[in-house]
């Protein structure tokens, strides 16, 4: 069989993986610019055995993706910046309460309402908890329409792996821009979640999900059983991509549509003689902390630069990585401005 | 090789869709290819502008801030996008509607009166956007336009495939608009 090429945009490539993934049941509320991807799998639905509903806010979403992940089945909801934080509270349920689901951000510019243009300002939310408790979500960025899809099964398959929610954090320009874009086949999607709570038969006890431990001693055993399922999903779950850093004396560290920004800016500056690599983490959550660190023991790099569309957020992780070692730069727009690689390229030659 | 262009004017003009022709066409060419949309305030009532890259190589940036190509089909556009051409590079401005021609000298800059030729020589209106597509590609070589037409019954609904043979007219005379040295 050929494969199936198609031009698509990212909210549209990222609803057509998760059918594809054996996608159960959807639920979500409109907000742009992700509404490409409640549009899309509307228009699905009748050739498909998946439940759509449209809810009435992001709370609810929240907390009917939990009730379908309670009963086992693959769900996820999708939305943009301000209707992710109205969902912090499910979100931070749904990690208590182990279930396998997944979320997409598609990030707009804030904070408040703010703009509907791309922007990275959630990192702090998505990485770092955006709800109460000791949590943590398995955060995929994709630069790319191909990602989206491909993140999108990553996303349901760790959750499925790890019984923890993922989310796919990207924004407003990689779900509105239109790529080529290589889909997989359909899986035939069979859960194997014993946990589940589909009705008791007579062969084992009731199962019940909850995130209400009244007892101190099981709350804290909970978040033992938590901690160290992070601490498995550090060691083996960490995913990045470097782009010319073998020599690299520059080490720029992007994520999302910024590192394709950062990509074009690493030919320019080597084009000029500037020994420029980039660093992409393509898990922010968990972070390559040892891959930027073994590059901070390097002698002949000279400075780390995060560059993101936000204040200032992803370089808190990079300076933790770096450890003081090097000096840790930061160049960002905000407002849904995407940088240009001629700035980007200003700003290194302002710190060397 | 990498060709960054820019197509922009009114909502409704067809910029969007001349944008993801030309990068489906490409793509079934074998290329790899880019299309970043504006879709903020200005979409609604302005003006709407598409950025599209085309390269043999993985493309970096989907975006851009200096162009090899920009399609100008209105004024602002025009103001917006005649210094962000690469110098060498290519303008096309619509001539039969923007009063007030570019005054660049170190690009190639092409007056296509595409509204009027369209509404007089075609009957529609509508199908400008193609005319001024069938004059990038006369100009640039950017993708074959057997490409182009493919590109339309592939992306066009059924119902309105009896439309491709005024789309390909209209590719037609562009084409030759250029071809002539219009």
């Amino acid at each position: 069989m050929s494969a199936d090429v198609r031009f698509m945009k990212g909210n549209e490539a990222i609803a057509e993986a998760a059918i594809r993934a054996g996608l159960q049941g959807y639920f979500g509320y409109p907000i742009t610019p992700q509404s490409e991807i409640v549009e899309y799998l509307a228009i699905e639905e009748p050739k498909h055995d998946y439940v759509l509903l449209q809810a009435e806010s992001e709370v609810a979403s929240a907390n009917m993706v939990y009730g379908g992940a309670a009963a086992g089945a693959r769900v996820m909801t999708s939305t943009s910046s301000p209707g992710f934080s109205l969902m912090q509270e499910g979100v931070s349920y749904i990690a208590c309460a182990q279930l396998p689901c997944l979320f997409v951000n598609v990030a707009r510019g804030g904070p408040g309402l703010g703009t509907i243009q791309a922007s990275q300002g959630d990192y702090f939310q998505a990485v770092k908890g955006g709800g109460h408790g000791d949590y943590r979500l398995i955060v995929l960025a994709p630069n790319s329409v191909q990602e989206m899809v491909d993140y999108c099964i990553l996303g349901f398959e760790l959750a499925d792996q790890y019984r923890t929610p993922a989310l796919v954090l990207t924004d407003g320009s990689i779900g509105q821009m239109m790529e080529k874009v290589v889909l997989p086949p359909p899986i035939a999607y069979k859960p194997n979640k014993p946990w589940a709570t589909t009705g008791k038969p007579q062969d084992r006890e009731r199962n019940a999900i909850t995130s209400l431990y009244i007892e101190s001693e099981e709350m804290e055993a909970v978040n033992n059983e938590l901690q160290a399922k992070y601490k498995a999903i550090s060691e083996n779950e960490v995913r990045y991509e470097g782009y010319n850093l073998d020599d690299a004396e520059v080490v720029l560290v992007a994520y999302g549509v910024t590192s394709r920004v950062c990509r074009k800016v690493v030919d320019l500056g080597r084009d000029n003689g500037m020994k420029v690599g980039l660093l992409r983490p393509q898990t922010l959550w968990p972070y390559p902390t040892a891959a930027i660190s073994e590059l901070a023991d390097e002698s002949r790099v000279k400075l780390f630069m995060s560059v993101e569309m936000s204040a200032g957020q992803m370089v808190e992780d990079v300076r933790l990585a770096v450890e003081g070692r090097k000096p840790v730069h930061f160049y960002g727009r905000t407002g849904g401005i995407i940088p240009t690689p001629e700035e980007i390229i200003n700003a290194i030659k302002a710190q060397l | 090789m990498l060709q960054e262009m820019v197509f922009a004017g009114f909502g409704g003009q067809g910029v969007l869709s001349m944008g993801k022709l030309l990068a489906y066409a490409a793509m079934k060419e074998g290329r790899e290819i880019s299309w970043m949309p504006s879709y903020g305030p200005e979409m609604r009532g302005g003006t709407a502008n598409c950025v599209v890259n085309i390269s043999d190589e993985r493309i970096a940036s989907p975006v851009g801030s200096m162009f090899d190509v920009a399609v100008v089909l209105n004024l602002p556009s025009l103001h917006k996008f005649e210094s962000v051409v690469k110098p060498g590079g290519v303008l096309i401005w619509e001539s039969s509607t923007i009063k007030e021609p570019p005054t660049r000298t170190d690009i190639n800059v092409h007056a296509l009166p595409a509204i009027e030729k369209a509404s007089n020589e075609l009957k529609n209106v509508k199908v400008m956007n193609m005319l001024v597509l069938g004059a990038l590609v006369g100009i640039m070589d950017i993708v074959k336009k057997e490409s182009l037409i493919v590109a339309l019954e592939d992306t066009l609904p059924k119902r309105h495939h009896k439309l491709i043979p005024l789309n390909e007219k209209a590719i037609e005379l562009g084409m030759s608009l250029v071809s002539s040295g219009a």
